[in-house]
């Protein structure tokens, strides 16, 4: 019971935010460039490596982000490395955020009409020409949309890495808390702060879902 | 420094780890049922003309997506106790999922609520089919054939989600591993175990579903279409 919330308060939580704010951006970065890669190696000609990296996607769509993060701390320090909570999330994060872009990524790759892959067959060009020039210029356009939305799921995420010791939003909230104990006030201003961060990505996303949709109904074949 | 693994020393403790298991499952069940009922109502509410109500199903859908599943739940556990109401952290967990999920649920079957062609509802009216009717075998029962996929790998997700409720000590699978981790100190293999099961966990409730989606929906049986 010490005293109410004041302004020192206030700027702990923003600092919390901005951490949240940061450890999404790793998360999107890093869980951005596996992703691509995971995306690029489902569509493999190689067997192996198509199994390999659906495998990868399924375990981890089949595991609780928190567990992840639990296997991230402790499996870090388990193999000798000492690493902080940041660290650890970043990782974490980045295996989980992989897995999901990476599916989102691969439908969008796919669903690139057929004739364009033919036609750039037909010019022939190499399967890097193909993807760099013909597939992946259209497939940025359709998976535009998904992604954005997916950030929302990436900041809602980066909260669970406040089990693993790291001050980001909801963590510096269970500190002020700790001194507070005014526990529904402060819970309800982190959420209102989420909802600030997430509902602008949110509407972004659908506006460019509906704008999306405007254009494929033009390109649509009669 | 070499990594050292003992699984036996963490195994023994299968009884509780099959618990957890058993608890997380009831957690699923629970709020996937009651997820969606109030989110099929959310979704009716929102398609609804009065203003009002629709307003208030979609500031219900938007407030949650929108915001953390950890955050909801504290929400709840602290607002009911602040309230005086005291709860089984069972029951706060089952009823923080269940608003959590309908918020989902409630999108995807607006979804399948928009995909009914409007000929079809003219049509039953044409054959003077009762407004309730209507909204059962006209709008209702082929909007959840239409999202059976969507709605099943949402609740695959609630049930992989409900092991945040491990936070407000609900004693579901992650937090029986917290607590044979902190009793074991062999941390790395509890929740290499843990994922193991929840991975098996979700492949048994997908395995589920799509039994269950055989069974409800005949005809998409007999087109062959894939669940």
């Amino acid at each position: 019971m010490g005293g109410h919330l004041n302004v020192n308060h206030l700027m702990f939580l923003g600092q919390g935010a901005l951490w949240t704010i940061g450890l999404s951006v790793i998360a999107l970065i890093g869980g951005g460039i596996v992703g691509f890669v995971i995306a690029l190696a489902r569509i493999s000609p190689l067997k192996s490596v198509r199994l390999a990296s659906a495998v990868y996607v399924q375990l981890v769509q089949g595991t609780p982000l928190l567990v992840i993060l639990f296997l991230g701390y402790f499996g870090l320090a388990a193999i000798g490395l000492k690493v902080s909570p940041l660290v650890a999330a970043s990782a974490s994060l980045t295996l989980y955020v992989a897995a999901y872009l990476g599916e989102i990524w691969r439908g969008c790759i796919q669903s690139v009409p057929k004739p364009q892959w033919e036609a750039a067959e037909g010019l022939a060009l190499t399967r890097t020409q193909r993807m760099i020039k013909v597939i992946l210029p259209q497939a940025i356009r359709i998976a535009t949309p998904p992604t954005v939305g997916f950030m929302v799921q990436i900041i809602k995420n980066t909260s669970l890495a406040s089990v693993v010791g790291f001050v980001e939003l909801m963590r510096s909230g269970q500190i002020v808390n700790n001194s507070l104990f005014e526990p529904f006030a402060i819970y309800a201003i982190i959420a209102v702060t989420y909802f600030a961060m997430c509902y602008p990505l949110s509407l972004f996303s659908q506006r460019l879902e509906r704008r999306m949709g405007r254009g494929r109904s033009n390109l649509a074949p009669a | 420094m070499s990594l050292q693994l003992d699984f036996p020393a963490v195994l023994e403790r299968w009884p509780s780890f099959l618990a957890g298991a058993v608890l997380t499952l009831e957690l699923a069940a629970f709020a996937t049922v009651l997820g969606a009922l109030l989110g099929t109502l959310a979704a009716v509410g929102r398609g609804t003309h009065n203003a009002l109500i629709s307003g208030a199903c979609k500031a219900y859908v938007e407030t949650i997506r929108n915001t953390p599943l950890l955050v909801q739940i504290f929400l709840v556990y602290f607002g009911l106790a602040s309230l005086g109401l005291k709860f089984s952290a069972f029951a706060v967990a089952v009823a923080a999922l269940t608003i959590n999920v309908g918020a989902y649920t409630a999108e995807i079957m607006r979804a399948g609520f928009e995909a009914i062609p409007r000929g079809q509802i003219e049509a039953a009216e044409g054959l003077a089919l009762s407004r309730l009717q209507i909204y059962w075998h006209i709008i209702l029962l082929p909007a959840v054939e239409k999202v059976y996929p969507a709605l099943t790998s949402q609740f695959v997700l609630l049930m992989l989600a409900s092991s945040v409720c491990s936070q407000i000590s609900a004693e579901e699978l992650t937090a029986v591993a917290n607590y044979i981790q902190s009793d074991t100190y062999r941390a790395f293999e509890t929740y290499i175990i843990v994922a193991v099961l929840y991975v098996i966990l979700s492949l048994v409730m997908r395995a589920g579903f799509w039994g269950l989606g055989l069974v409800l929906f005949p005809r998409r049986r007999r087109l062959g279409t894939p669940l």
